[in-house]
């Protein structure tokens, strides 16, 4: 189990992403389904010497993911559109 | 008597290089490197074989294509070697895209992990990099291979960048921050403000309501450890654990992480500093070795 944890601590609260790597079969799913293009598919950081495409956090959203999911929060966290299309659920949200 | 500029920069820590006099490249097959550009140092670590051969350790400029041109510079500085004998650069840290002669570039969390896993040995299970800029709480396997993940990134406090602030203001130097800061009979209430900005103007009334220096630095210092401890506690902490960066090197904040977490940090004769440069240049080992491989 390898969990890369993306996002950030502030005075509001913890907004952090998890996508477990070793979970992840690199289908893409979650990344289409992103209305806000949070998501992308990549070489996996974590793990340099490996030739795996897998899904990560994109540079650009790290450090304000809790306005970026903001349109898809308020519901059930269960029903998120990138958590619901992952199928293996190497997906989750913290908030 | 009137101090020099230099004298009066409290923030500055010693620039250093270093060379292992057992080493000659001359004999070495696999010469590869790893240049760690962070927010506020910069480390170029050339390995033979997988040895240290030399380093540089070095502030960070304003453009980081010529902090990391003149780290390596330094570091080769009199050995001999050139930077076209170097199969395999990587670089790492905060302006990893920017070193103008790495073949790739590595997110400075894997490097830290591998670099930790040299330093301190395979038992290493939770990493915890002080930055300049940043801190990560890293968790890894015996081969320094990445498991998890944390980082705050948004904002300074709690890192390199902050205790520079706080040294200029007390005027105390940066090498002795941590020492003094342990100077306390009884450990004050720690700031409350982990923003650099407010924990300064935190400071500076406390130093109006006539606490002294040490006490001060002890209420900086406390407030530091406990809010990293508290970003290690949520990832999860698991024996051993060892702190690489900047901040590894202050024992005020070191000593506090260990009484918090009830565990003990161990200590290497290799610079804590460099362990992002030094996961660099093993990646670069390694991709060597996979290219060869692959031939």
């Amino acid at each position: 189990m390898t969990k890369a944890n993306y996002g950030y601590k502030d005075g509001s609260g913890e907004y952090f992403i998890t996508i477990d790597t070793d979970l992840c079969n690199s289908c893409g799913k979650c990344v289409e389904a992103c209305p806000a293009n949070v998501l992308e598919m990549a070489e996996d950081e974590l793990d340099p010497l490996s030739d795996e495409i897998i899904a990560i956090v994109s540079e650009e959203h790290r450090k304000k993911i809790k306005y970026s999911c903001a349109p898809c929060k308020g519901g059930d966290l269960k029903k998120l559109p990138c958590v619901n299309a992952c199928e293996v659920g190497a997906l989750s949200h913290s908030w | 008597m009137s101090k020099t500029e230099s004298e009066k920069e409290y923030w500055r820590w010693t620039e250093s290089r270093y060379t292992n006099p057992d080493i000659n490249w001359k004999d070495g097959d696999i010469i590869s490197a790893g240049v760690d550009v962070g927010s506020v140092s910069t480390q170029a670590v050339i390995m033979v074989d997988g040895e240290i051969y030399c380093y540089s350790s070095m502030r960070t400029g304003s453009n980081s294509p010529d902090s990391a041109t003149n780290a390596m510079d330094w570091a080769l500085e009199g050995t001999g070697l050139t930077l076209d004998k170097i199969q395999y650069v990587v670089g790492t840290g905060y302006g990893r895209v920017n070193v103008p002669f790495a073949k790739r570039a590595i997110t400075e969390i894997a490097c830290h992990a591998r670099g930790a896993n040299f330093i301190y040995g395979p038992e290493i299970r939770t990493v915890l990099d002080m930055g300049g800029q940043d801190c990560k709480a890293i968790r890894c396997d015996n081969r320094g291979k990445v498991t998890a993940f944390l980082m705050n990134d948004k904002c300074a406090a709690g890192t390199g960048r902050g205790m520079e602030v706080f040294a200029d203001l007390l005027q105390v130097h940066i090498n002795d921050v941590g020492e003094m800061s342990l100077q306390v009979d009884k450990e004050p209430e720690p700031v409350s403000s982990t923003c650099v900005v407010f924990a300064k103007s935190e400071a500076v009334g406390l130093l109006r309501k006539g606490w002294p220096k040490e006490k001060v630095l002890a209420a900086y210092c406390s407030a530091m450890a406990h809010r990293i401890v508290t970003l290690l506690l949520r990832l999860g902490i698991e024996e051993k654990f060892a702190i690489t960066g900047g901040i590894a090197k202050n024992i005020g904040v070191v000593k506090r992480i260990e009484e918090e977490l009830k565990l003990k940090a161990p200590e290497s004769s290799i610079d804590p500093q460099l362990a992002g440069a030094i996961g660099a240049a093993l990646f670069a080992k390694a991709l060597i070795e996979k290219e060869h491989k692959k031939a």
